[in-house]
């Protein structure tokens, strides 16, 4: 059974359809790249499955449990992580106390009230910062941090509830290429835990680390498959030539 | 450190005014410890407000409906049962704003969508004025002219009258009340209030279900209030429909705006200031001082929109401070996070 698979998934604005019919599935353990020109439905498609937005039309299930009407607070209990193109961390709070905001969330209101659960997630915070290169600046606040480093606070902030899909948008914008190298050996690494799909505008980055690659062209599924395959693809080679 | 710095001059106040309120009666006349006492009761419902919108960002224009609510509780409770035993009167003003700030929040807050700051603060502003209204076309509570003469609380044989014993009474269950806010703001929990009043949306997807601890927070407070109704209700003797309405829930926000919200202390300074101020103004300046404590109120929220508590402790040493679990409980962590700063 896929971990992930939407089923004629639409979305409407008024008029305007930003996904139409979108068939799209995720297998355990892949790291799926969705690619596609600006406003090809990619961030809206992620949306719709973290629960930001409710689908017009469709169905998405996650584990073989339908989600569809599920709120975004039900999905992250289901295994389902994201992380936001644009930054949202919480600046005010301290880099360790952002993590640990979203380790503890599956924490029950009794040990939070008394915090039995800090001590022992105490490990994990640091671990997670040490993989994500943000042990050095635990202290600081989150919105002193540079561009780069904000986006790898949501990742590790996003991969604390060791979900069972991580979702992705765009997450190395504004990083350097020596960031962006690092990103995508970590989420290498990472797919041995979860399933990711990651949106990402870096076509050479995504050809480095995905399996599997869907593009998705004003709204609708163009293709999919390995990315050897989506390299050949004539439809595709069409849609980028002609429109990124 | 800085936060240090800040965390031991709050401490200090805290200690030095729980000092000054300990020794305070022993040079004060007999109606001078009587206003005190009404104080520190409206010190209680200025930390019920603090707790939901200091801390967990729900704007609540409405806590004057639990405290007036469980004033006329236990007023109903001593004149028709005859009920006055502390025992029980104050545990039901407890449970009377807990529930019915669950209620509340059962409309205002459990809904699918998380609802905007207006529609809370409008919808506990209604809600308020709702019973005011309520109260004062209800013969059966008084009307207009409410509940008068309740008989004193007991403890057994021996009655609880206003002075002293109510001063002390009314100063245990401040301090305990404190203690208890400032343990839960400074938990796991204060942490989880701090993410939700930042960024609601994002707290969600992490997986808390942020409308339902925001219901939690909001039935604590209003335990709160309804437990400071209930001391109000017995130390004035009576319960009128003013103590539901509109003017007292503005007042409360005014009390914890005045002193700093976020902080606990600071809405305990604001109803000190604004009370003695009332105080001395009013005996000063029978006919104007209305106008005199209005200027000095829009005069703090302009320059100090910190509230009086930011002459002490700045906003930028708040952050980071106030409404958070210290990673520096365990000594490994401490020395984990020091060695990164």
């Amino acid at each position: 059974m896929a971990l992930l698979e939407t089923r004629g998934v639409t979305k409407a604005f008024g008029q305007l359809a930003a996904l139409s019919e979108v068939d799209f599935v995720v297998e355990g353990g892949q790291l799926h790249g969705l690619i596609g020109p600006n406003g090809s439905g990619k961030s809206t498609l992620l949306k719709c499955i973290a629960g930001a937005e409710l689908p017009t039309r469709g169905r998405i299930h996650l584990g073989g449990r339908d989600i569809t009407e599920a709120t975004p607070s039900e999905r992250a209990r289901a295994g389902l992580s994201l992380k936001f193109q644009v930054t949202s961390v919480f600046p005010e709070l301290s880099v360790y106390h952002n993590v640990l905001l979203a380790l503890q969330a599956h924490s029950p209101l009794a040990a939070l009230t008394f915090s039995r659960t800090r001590d022992g997630l105490h490990r994990r915070v640091m671990e997670i910062l040490a993989e994500l290169r943000l042990r050095d600046r635990a202290a600081a606040a989150a919105g002193v941090l540079s561009h780069g480093e904000q986006q790898w606070l949501e990742i590790a902030m996003a991969l604390a509830s060791r979900p069972r899909l991580l979702l992705l948008d765009e997450p190395t914008g504004g990083m350097s290429l020596e960031e962006r190298r690092a990103t995508g050996q970590l989420l290498v690494a990472l797919k041995r835990s979860c399933a990711i799909v990651v949106v990402e505008h870096d076509l050479d980055f995504i050809r480095e680390i995905c399996d599997v690659l869907t593009v998705l062209d004003q709204g609708r599924v163009l293709e999919s498959g390995t990315v050897e395959q989506i390299q050949r693809s004539r439809k595709v080679q069409e849609v980028y030539l002609t429109r990124v | 450190m800085l936060k240090t710095s800040a965390a031991t001059r709050v401490a200090a106040l805290e200690l030095a005014l729980l000092a000054v309120f300990a020794v305070l009666p022993a040079g004060l006349q007999e109606f001078r410890v009587i206003f005190v006492t009404r104080v520190l009761i409206l010190a209680l419902l200025a930390l019920s407000f603090d707790l939901v919108w200091g801390f967990a960002g729900i704007m609540s224009f409405g806590q004057a409906l639990f405290f007036g609510a469980a004033g006329y509780t236990v007023a109903l409770l001593a004149r028709d049962a005859g009920i006055t035993s502390v025992f029980v009167v104050l545990p039901a003003a407890v449970g009377v704003g807990l529930v019915l700030a669950f209620v509340v929040a059962s409309f205002l807050l459990l809904g699918r969508n998380p609802p905007s700051l207006t529609f809370v603060a409008l919808g506990t502003l209604t809600g308020s004025y709702a019973a005011d209204r309520l109260a004062r076309g209800w013969y059966y509570l008084g009307g207009q002219n409410g509940i008068p003469s309740i008989p004193p609380m007991t403890a057994g044989p021996w009655q609880i009258t206003e002075g002293l014993t109510y001063y002390y009474l009314a100063l245990a269950l401040l301090v305990g009340v404190y203690l208890v806010c400032r343990f839960l703001v400074r938990s796991q929990l204060g942490l989880a209030l701090a993410g939700v009043r930042i960024n609601e949306a994002r707290m969600a997807f992490f997986g808390y279900r942020v409308q339902s601890l925001k219901a939690i927070v909001f039935a604590v407070a209003g335990a709160i209030a309804g437990l400071a109704g209930g001391l109000y209700a017995f130390h004035e003797g009576f319960v009128w429909p003013n103590m539901l309405g509109v003017i007292l829930s503005t007042q409360i926000v005014l009390y914890a705006l005045f002193g700093g919200v976020g902080t606990l202390i600071g809405a305990v300074i604001g109803v000190v200031a604004i009370e003695i101020v009332s105080f001395v103004l009013s005996d000063a300046y029978p006919t104007i001082w209305p106008i005199m404590l209005g200027l000095l109120l829009l005069g703090v929220i302009l320059f100090r929109p910190g509230g009086l508590i930011s002459v002490l402790v700045p906003r930028r040493e708040r952050i980071g401070l106030f409404g958070l679990a210290r990673p520096g409980r365990s000594q490994a962590r401490a020395e984990a996070i020091d060695g990164a700063a």
